[in-house]
């Protein structure tokens, strides 16, 4: 991950040192889920919608509404590859890197997407278009490889070129 | 015009048809039929399971329903041309599915209603038998409804074939301590029911296509488990990888809620049960269920020694009955039509049907429920039609990412629990993945090393440590490196993984490292 280590022990930062839209999408999840059982993924899961991350200032305000310490919610947030610590580029490609997928050529499609885009997994190209990240399955095993373009765009039996093709769209989208 | 009826046409919703195009099919339909002043009602439904005629389109005919397939939007033109509304003829007819040869050998018991009916529809569901088991189990007591899970044979479906009955019992037995303090003050039941929605393996999509095609079904199963056992609450621990699920599960929820299926009062038996969905974050070891529970209560994933089991102390210290998607979706109609029909299907110890994923290299890909007791070979050759590049199949994985690989001599195995763990295999949920003979087989061991290294939760050090030096023993070996020095040290290195560590992740990692050594030693000779 490329994303900037937390000092060990940060300032304590209260709501009001947030950025109007992170603290907008704190209050809203916390609003949403704090009064759930095991809350913690809901709210991280709604901030990152919103955000596209989990921004680490936020993190501070989330463990307070939880009774939680920072350090505690910091592991939660660094478990889960799903969850962000660095903004995204304006579309996240997730390749699929599981055995079904490489049954079909996910192994040279993967080396094809590196290359092309001159990035490895976890990067973000240098025009912000495209961040790539692997995935392991999305459930599409019988018509691989597969490809995850944003939330919920999911293709089938994705060649180079056709690869190349939803780059391309996702370049010009935005 | 107007004298015509409404004519009712069917476009899956499924993940893998929308993958192949199935929305720009349905709207060209619903295009095309507005120009022309035809009245079409467009229902989204789940899959048929063909995934090489996906987008499947069907239509409602005198006749009954008859497919075309595969569609593409640019196909729809001509479709309206040959009058497909009336079952015109048209080089893509394929005429009524349950006709198909691939459909017609199958039994569907947990995927019966998959692609027949409206997902959501609460009133579709009832009219396809939907909420029968649960009408009856309302009025049986906990004690026998549980009995009858017991005596359909029934097994966990996730992969680890536990009796489905025997967990359910040690939770109807465990007391419900209400007033006892708890880990989460928030904790709102005394017991509860969780099902392990993170299909992580891969090969397979069997809980995600029943998710989307019949998501009542596990709604229906898991109410049934709450009835059964004394349970208000249950989740649905659904991986975010499945958005398409997720929103079938909000919305089938929502309606069953409308319909007094969930909530305060069951078809007025004045029992509750509660239902939601939480999402996962990505996290492989989360389908194990301990993790899972972990997860589930707010943090890191990170498996839990057992004893205490899950059922005794699970979710937020609580008895839990904790199952997979299909073992779920299998119960209705257990409670339905009686344990003796569901026992009737399968073989040996392995009762009643199987939802089995053929993926990877075959030319016909799917989903086929069938009786236990199929061979691997009927299944590549004579249901997937063999590979789909043309070349040989070499080498198959069965049961995901921890699956044995299984070599040309060993396709005769019947699927059967006992049968594949004779073989040092294992069926697991059900995912069936093919390799053409392009494969290199040191590239997949290495694989199970690397993937078994980023998943690890890493509480265990034969999983944590284990897999990152798995990966760079395999590396000398394809290097030439003191390879036998190095070859042994990977067998004692599987030995170490395999007997310490806490859960299958690490201790099933050496299986597909070990069974493509075994089997195919000539991909490890060095080069």
């Amino acid at each position: 991950m490329a994303a900037t280590p937390l000092p060990l022990n940060p300032p304590s930062r209260r709501s009001a040192d947030l950025a109007p839209e992170q603290a907008r999408a704190v209050a809203a999840a916390l609003d949403a889920h704090r009064d759930a059982p095991g809350a913690l993924l809901p709210i991280l899961h709604a901030v990152q919608d919103r955000l596209g991350y989990v921004p680490p200032e936020t993190l501070a305000s989330i463990a307070d509404a939880l009774n939680l310490t920072r350090a505690e919610v910091y592991g939660v947030v660094t478990f889960y590859p799903h969850f962000r610590r660095t903004p995204p580029g304006r579309r996240v490609m997730q390749l699929c890197r599981a055995e079904a997928c490489q049954a079909l050529g996910a192994r040279a499609l993967e080396a094809h997407a590196k290359r092309t885009l001159g990035i490895d997994f976890h990067q973000t190209t240098a025009d912000g278009a495209i961040t790539l990240e692997p995935v392991y399955c999305l459930g599409n095993c019988g018509c691989g490889p597969s490809l995850l373009v944003g939330r919920d765009e999911l293709h089938a039996r994705v060649t180079p070129e056709a690869f190349d093709a939803l780059v391309a769209a996702a370049r010009t989208a935005l | 015009m107007s004298a015509s009826p409404r004519i009712t046409v069917y476009v899956p919703r499924d993940a893998t048809a929308l993958a192949l195009g199935a929305d720009a099919v349905a709207q060209a339909i619903a295009e095309t039929a507005q120009r022309r002043g035809i009245e079409v009602a467009v229902v989204r439904n789940g899959s048929r399971g063909m995934f090489w005629l996906e987008p499947l389109v069907e239509v409602a005919t005198a006749q009954g329903r008859v497919a075309y397939g595969p569609v593409a939007a640019a196909d729809v033109a001509g479709l309206f041309e040959a009058d497909f509304l009336h079952g015109g003829a048209h080089a893509l007819r394929l005429g009524a599915v349950e006709e198909l040869p691939w459909f017609r050998q199958q039994q569907r018991l947990c995927f019966a209603r998959a692609g027949v009916i409206d997902p959501l529809s609460v009133e579709d569901y009832l009219a396809h038998g939907g909420y029968r088991g649960l009408r009856n189990a309302l009025a049986m007591s906990g004690t026998d409804v549980v009995q009858a899970v017991t005596d359909s044979g029934l097994r966990g479906r996730g992969g680890a074939a536990f009796p489905t009955g025997i967990k359910w019992k040690t939770v109807l037995d465990a007391p419900a301590e209400v007033d006892s303090p708890t880990p989460d003050p928030r904790s709102r039941s005394s017991k509860y029911i969780v099902c392990n929605a993170d299909e992580g393996d891969s090969g397979t999509f069997s809980d995600r296509m029943l998710m989307e095609g019949d998501p009542l079904c596990l709604i229906e199963g898991m109410t049934i488990a709450g009835v059964a056992v004394g349970a208000r609450q249950g989740y649905i621990y659904l991986r975010s990888e499945y958005p398409h699920a997720h929103r079938a599960l909000e919305a089938a929820i929502a309606n069953a809620y409308e319909a007094g299926y969930l909530g305060a009062n069951l078809l007025g038996s004045g029992k509750r049960f509660d239902l939601e969905v939480r999402l996962g974050a990505g996290a492989y070891i989360c389908g194990e269920e301990t993790s899972l529970l972990d997860s589930l209560e707010g943090k890191r994933g990170q498996v839990r020694f057992k004893p205490p089991l899950p059922a005794i102390k699970g979710l937020f210290g609580r008895p839990t009955v904790i199952n997979n998607v299909i073992s779920f979706a299998s119960v209705p109609i257990i409670l339905d039509r009686g344990a003796q029909f569901y026992r009737d299907y399968g073989i040996g110890r392995s009762r009643g049907t199987l939802p089995i994923q053929l993926a990877g290299n075959l030319k016909r890909t799917g989903l086929v429920e069938k009786a236990f007791g199929v061979t691997l070979r009927e299944l590549l050759y004579d249901v997937g039609g063999g590979s789909y590049s043309g070349r040989p199949i070499r080498a198959v994985q069965v049961g995901g990412p921890l699956g044995a690989y299984l070599p040309e001599s060993q396709f005769d195995t019947a699927l059967d629990y006992e049968a594949f763990a004779s073989v040092g295999a294992m069926l697991g949920h059900g995912g069936i993945v093919a390799f053409d003979d392009t494969v290199d087989m040191l590239d997949q061991a290495r694989y199970a090393m690397e993937f078994c290294a980023v998943e690890s939760c890493g509480k265990c050090t034969p999983c944590r440590i284990g897999s990152t030096r798995g990966v760079e023993v395999i590396d000398r070996i394809r290097a030439n490196v003191d390879r036998a020095a190095n070859l042994a040290l990977l067998d004692d290195l599987c030995q170490t993984m395999r007997h310490g560590s806490l859960c299958a992740l690490g201790g099933l990692t050496p299986d597909p490292v070990v069974s493509a050594l075994k089997h195919f030693s000539e991909d490890f000779a060095g080069r």
